[in-house]
């Protein structure tokens, strides 16, 4: 038996465009809010996990309303304990604080083990597995690509390739993409999903030490030259040797 | 400012970021102290010029990479102020650990910095940037291959300190790579293909050309997701890996929004694709308008001539 939490994301479709306005990036002209595609590889990995091993999952997000779709989502693969931790300014919350909130989740739910991507697809920073394993006094393997089903062993990469791991519980796992195919909800599984209930937790963590000075767009290249036609090719050459030098 | 550097490594030796972290804390007028576990590259780090001194730190935890073990044994050497790392897998690991260790925050794959600390990094792969500003003692990592490396001419003082940590992380079985080719993370060239190219097989072509250029070969999610013989590992994107080489060609890439988050930053582009309209060329320096069957043979030649 293993018990799991599982850590997801709601980040903007990354097919989508990211709008700056007024410096900070437009969420209003997000059309598409997804899992953070990591994360499913996560929540992937702790289905097969305790279908091997028995146990359950408690899903845990950290966002405003909207972000309930990633626990719904979750819910219709089977999850049945679906948490959302909500402050406040949760936008501008520091590492620390981020990482506080969702430990004190991660611990209430009475896991021994927490699965959850490598990063998340907005902010990229891969500072919150890590950072709750040393909260949690726990054990982390970061950037797993392949495991085995009943959590006996993880494959990180390496120098010199990759390396397979074993891990005593309390331990973190950060996944990358894996092998694993997603799978997809059926009808029953999304039917229970709009009866599954939601514990939103208020949390008060305070004192972020990050002042935020806003967003930008990253700087546009200026144009460059286009060419017709193999016959272009010795003529860029020769530019990548002679203007570029980098040949 | 005090400035704590976690030297990385490759094997013995130094990793080429290590110098660039120490430019960017000599840029913040810091003579930093870096640390190097179980000593590698020690010696090297203490002839950097700028580096204020060199610290070994030895225990038996390093023999292998368990973040938690690491984080406990450099935190205890490391003084007071900043801690900063490199933006690769085990950096972030270490400093995410350290900054929980001590409450203070961290910001990861920071691309510009100025004092205050100011900082700015990417957020949805390049996307959008973030500034953001940490008054007091904070952890960071750097992007590789944005700061300037420092050189030689130092003659830092060196010393030795034990100290380890619980490594809770048991490695089974070390996995060899499949083939001795570059990985596109550590690459200065990298050519990548995409759905254009056909199938798996004509990848073949690419890593030819990457041989003659001592180049990575890369992958589009679409040439990823489509075909079992492209791994993930070669993808560049978004949900795969962010690049920033010297030269980075795209062959038969559409330029994807994703794909573009994850290479844009790259010094030059060249993009060679069949589709005059493709959005890969609006962040191409040089757009070859061809199908890759008539530009590669003329590029491979070309390139041999070089040599």
């Amino acid at each position: 038996m293993v018990e799991i939490a599982v850590l997801l994301k709601q980040v903007p479709d990354t097919n989508a465009k990211i709008a700056v306005v007024s410096g900070r990036v437009d969420e209003s002209a997000v059309t598409s809010w997804v899992t953070s595609p990591y994360d499913e590889y996560a929540l992937e990995a702790a289905l097969q996990h305790v279908e091997a091993a028995g146990g359950s999952i408690t899903a845990i997000t950290l966002g405003p309303a909207r972000a309930d779709k990633v626990l719904k989502d979750a819910a219709a693969l089977g999850v049945t304990k679906l948490v959302r931790i909500w402050q406040d300014g949760w936008e501008d919350l520091d590492s620390n604080q981020v990482q506080s909130a969702l430990a004190d989740a991660v611990k209430a739910s009475g896991a021994e083990m927490v699965y959850c991507g490598k990063q998340s697809a907005d902010r990229n920073q891969g500072s919150t597995g890590p950072g709750i394993a040393e909260l949690l006094g726990a054990a982390c393997v970061v950037e797993v690509s392949e495991f085995d089903a009943a959590g006996s062993s993880y494959l990180r990469p390496a120098a010199s390739g990759s390396e397979k791991v074993t891990v005593s519980a309390p331990a973190v796992i950060t996944f990358t993409k894996t092998d694993s195919d997603l799978r997809r909800p059926n009808v029953r599984g999304i039917m229970m999903a709009k009866k599954a209930q939601i514990d939103v937790v208020a949390s008060d963590v305070c004192g972020s030490q990050v002042t935020f000075n806003g967003h930008s767009s990253p700087a546009e290249k200026p144009p460059g030259k286009t060419y017709q036609g193999s016959d272009s090719v010795p003529e860029v050459v020769g530019l990548l040797r002679d203007e570029a030098k980098v040949l | 400012m005090d400035i704590t550097i976690i030297a990385e490594t490759n094997g013995n030796q130094l990793h080429a970021v290590t110098r660039q972290l120490v430019g960017a804390a000599s840029s913040l007028g810091a003579s930093p102290t870096i640390l190097c576990p179980s000593g590698s590259g020690a010696d090297e780090a203490a002839g950097i010029a700028g580096v204020g001194k060199v610290l070994s730190v030895n225990g038996d935890c390093f023999s292998t990479f368990d973040g938690g073990a690491w984080a406990a044994a450099l935190d205890a050497a490391a003084g007071d102020g900043v801690i900063m790392g490199a933006a690769t897998a085990q950096g972030r690991d270490v400093v995410s650990r350290i900054a929980a260790r001590r409450s203070i925050p961290v910001v990861q794959d920071v691309v510009a910095l100025s004092g205050g600390i100011k900082m700015t990094h990417p957020i949805y792969s390049g996307k959008a940037m973030q500034d953001v500003t940490v008054a007091g003692s904070c952890a960071i990592t750097l992007r590789a291959n944005t700061f300037p490396a420092a050189g030689d001419g130092g003659s830092a003082e060196s010393a030795t300190v034990q100290q380890s940590g619980d490594v809770k992380i048991a490695v089974q079985e070390a996995i060899a790579k499949a083939s001795e080719r570059l990985d596109v993370s550590d690459a200065d060239v990298i050519i990548s293909g995409g759905r254009g190219m056909g199938g798996p097989e004509n990848f073949d072509k690419l890593y030819s050309l990457a041989e003659g250029l001592g180049a990575a070969v890369g992958a589009s999610r679409a040439a990823v997701d489509a075909w079992d013989g492209i791994p993930h590992t070669m993808q560049v994107g978004q949900t795969g890996k962010t690049v920033n080489p010297t030269l980075y060609i795209a062959v038969g890439i559409s330029g994807a929004i994703q794909h573009l988050a994850g290479m844009r930053t790259s010094k030059y582009i060249v993009a060679i694709n069949k589709d005059p309209e493709a959005p890969i060329f609006k962040v191409a320096d040089y757009g070859i308008v061809s199908t890759w069957e008539e530009a590669l043979p003329v590029l491979a030649s070309e390139i041999g001539k070089l040599q």
